[in-house]
């Protein structure tokens, strides 16, 4: 019971509507679920098995920002990592354009692989120190075998001009630049074949401040101008109000809030989510200082509590929330509000 | 302000031995702290935040080392100390928590006895005493069940749970000087906001000075009686927390708070957010004038010759900005 899939509620609009192209999804996960052996011992035995995602259930349609958020070892950056097909799901389906990603051949998928691309987090870690910046972004043409001489290179050079480089840095090592170029230079990467929706993990959390805006300009920027959707991974939920259209909070594998960015932000429902916003530190200045914050740590995933995992640390938590998980069900007359706690 | 400060900062100047020369990361800071007051040192990466808070310590690498200034404490210049009496302040008078917890604690040494030897080594408290002594900081620290947590090691705890030892070590001798530097960057909101509280709470109980070395605008209007905003090794603003970050006066500050996304904003309400173009200069190059001018929007011929001295910027308090055209100036 407790591993049934979310209620239908906001959901099931969408499916009445699928026959209509134009409101499928550009990128959904149905219940995904991603699941790492863990080993133990000199035989490296698998002992368990750790549960990093746990039925997850997102859509984004064309166009638009989803939101991803929740502390470390909440499940996200594996959501993202599944969403562009780095991990291996164990199940659930993810579908691009309607599609089911794990019914395709082998070709078709490398096709579908192009629309979702990934920016990472460091960008001192995702360049390849020994290749200068233009032998890094012709890496994904000749993965794809697309756009071969001439073109190639007045594609690398829109790419660069697109996001703000100039052409003498193509001829340049990954050292030479700086964080937010590099950051750039992972973004122009991730465009290069024409996505269709960008995967963003934390792609500004390792920039210093003054530059973290330049980035975050850019991403809009480039946002509008071509059409692209993002998932947004991130920590830094002023960020995540301010730039996205829906937001998924996480805790410990599993959603555990949805709503769109402006009701999440104004009314968070979940006692995590209200505790998370609350731990934020506020830029304004208060002469008064805030009350007592939530107890406790993030529980491990290996030994993940029963019932609701968020009952260890819940002020609110009954019984109940010890006994059965939770569903993810509708909280508000939009359909749009999505929370899996009992007490709501 | 306080007639007699716990902390007083003049004039430090602290430079790097580089194969490319000799770079002054710390140039000229000069910044008082009161007891029971929370100082916060802002900036980005190469500022010159922890540098100025490991001079303090005296915990510089090698290649570094203090030119000019004084760095007086209780009155006295510890620059001028014999080693082993700097050595007695450190871990008694003076304290540092850093950032990463988990490279700070001995990772084959049990957390207790970790604590303990603070005592051994300034022999403040016999074997048997230190123990109780110990547990009475992890429960002063907060962490549940101490007498199971007395013989953890690293490893076995989280990283709130090992910032918190490394409070408790700190605060072991009661000091009257903590150098917190980015002790919360790199935890979780929810645990840095625990941490945060329980810094204010044991300040409340103890009266302890603190330096809090930051990044982060957010957590200084959090936590901070007093802000010192640095930029290329210099104080470009400083005040109280509330004029510093309600009315910025010099044009770094207010375009670092520009470009943040405040509570409520969203792009689709039209909003941009400002931009600090270009980025920081590199320490190694001779810059003549304001360091900041070459992404300043307010630059003028002056900026480029005359290094801005640090000027009050409001009436009565002491809010000032080293800028040659800050914002509400008095000029």
């Amino acid at each position: 019971m407790s591993d049934a899939r979310p209620p239908e509620g906001a959901r099931t609009e969408v499916r009445r509507t699928e026959a209509i192209p134009l409101t499928t999804p550009l990128l959904q996960t149905d219940g995904l679920s991603v699941e790492f052996p863990v080993h133990r011992g000199i035989l490296r035995r698998e002992v368990a098995r750790l549960r990093a995602v746990h039925r997850v259930s997102v859509e984004i349609g064309a166009g638009e920002v989803l939101g991803i958020v929740g502390e470390s070892g909440c499940g996200k950056t594996t959501l993202g990592r599944a969403m562009v097909g780095l991990v291996e799901t164990s199940a659930g389906t993810l579908r691009v354009e309607g599609r089911d990603v794990a019914a395709l051949s082998p070709d078709e998928r490398r096709q579908l692989t192009r629309d979702v691309q990934m920016v990472f987090q460091d960008p001192f870690a995702s360049l390849n120190p020994r290749k200068r910046i233009r032998q890094i972004l012709e890496v994904p043409f000749e993965v794809h075998g697309l756009a071969g001489g001439a073109e190639r290179e007045t594609r690398i050079r829109e790419l660069v001009d697109l996001v703000g480089l100039a052409p003498e840095h193509l001829d340049r090592w990954p050292h030479e630049l700086s964080g937010g170029q590099r950051q750039r230079v992972g973004i122009a990467r991730a465009l290069a074949l024409n996505p269709k929706v960008v995967v963003l993990d934390e792609p500004l959390s390792a920039l210093d401040m003054s530059i973290q805006s330049q980035v975050l300009n850019l991403l809009v920027d480039l946002q509008e101008r071509l059409g692209l959707s993002y998932v947004f991974i991130s920590h830094d939920l002023s960020i995540v109000e301010y730039l996205c259209d829906t937001v998924a909070v996480m805790y410990l594998g599993r959603v555990v809030e949805t709503a769109p960015a402006a009701a999440l932000f104004a009314s968070p429902r979940h006692p995590y989510t209200q505790a998370l916003l609350d731990a934020v530190p506020n830029p304004v200045p208060r002469r008064e200082r805030p009350g007592r914050p939530l107890e406790g740590d993030v529980p491990s995933l290996l030994h993940a509590p029963t019932g609701c995992s968020f009952h260890t640390r819940c002020p609110l938590a009954e019984a109940r929330c010890r006994a059965s998980v939770p569903e993810l069900r509708v909280i508000d007359t939009t359909g749009l509000h999505q929370a899996a706690c009992h007490l709501l | 302000m306080s007639a007699d400060p716990l902390l007083e900062i003049d004039g430090l100047v602290t430079s790097f031995k580089t194969p490319r020369g000799t770079l002054r990361a710390v140039d000229g800071v000069s910044l008082s702290v009161a007891r029971g007051q929370t100082v916060c040192i802002a900036g980005e990466s190469g500022c010159g935040k922890s540098v100025t808070a490991l001079s303090v310590m005296g915990l510089l690498p090698d290649v570094a080392r203090v030119e000019s200034g004084a760095i007086r404490f209780n009155g006295v210049d510890v620059l001028t100390l014999p080693a082993a009496e700097r050595r007695g302040l450190r871990g008694r008078a003076l304290a540092m928590i850093f950032q990463e917890p988990m490279t700070a604690l001995n990772p084959v040494q049990a957390i207790g006895r970790q604590i303990a030897e603070v005592f051994a080594i300034h022999g403040t408290a016999g074997r048997r005493e230190a123990r109780e002594k110990v547990l009475a900081l992890l429960r002063q620290v907060k962490i549940p069940d101490p007498e199971r947590r007395y013989d953890e090691y690293p490893h076995q705890m989280s990283g709130g749970m090992k910032q918190r030892v490394m409070i408790a070590m700190a605060l072991a001798n009661r000091p009257e000087l903590l150098i917190a530097d980015e002790p919360t960057t790199a935890l979780d909101v929810t645990i840095q906001a625990q941490v945060l509280h329980l810094l204010r709470e044991l300040q409340r109980e103890l009266g302890t000075g603190i330096v809090f070395v930051t990044h982060d605008l957010a957590v200084v209007a959090e936590i901070a009686d007093r802000v010192v905003v640095m930029y290329g090794g210099r104080v470009v603003e400083q005040g109280g927390v509330l004029d510093v970050l309600e009315h910025p006066a010099h044009p770094y500050t207010i375009g670092l708070l520009a470009a943040r996304p405040r509570p409520g904003q969203t792009r689709h309400a039209g909003h941009r957010l400002d931009v600090i173009p270009g980025t920081v200069p590199s320490p190694l190059v001779r810059i003549d004038g304001c360091r900041y001018q070459a992404r300043c929007p307010r630059v003028q011929a002056r900026c480029r010759t005359e290094v801005p001295a640090l000027v009050r910027v409001a009436q009565g308090d002491a809010h000032a900005a080293a800028c040659h055209f800050p914002d509400g100036g008095l000029a």
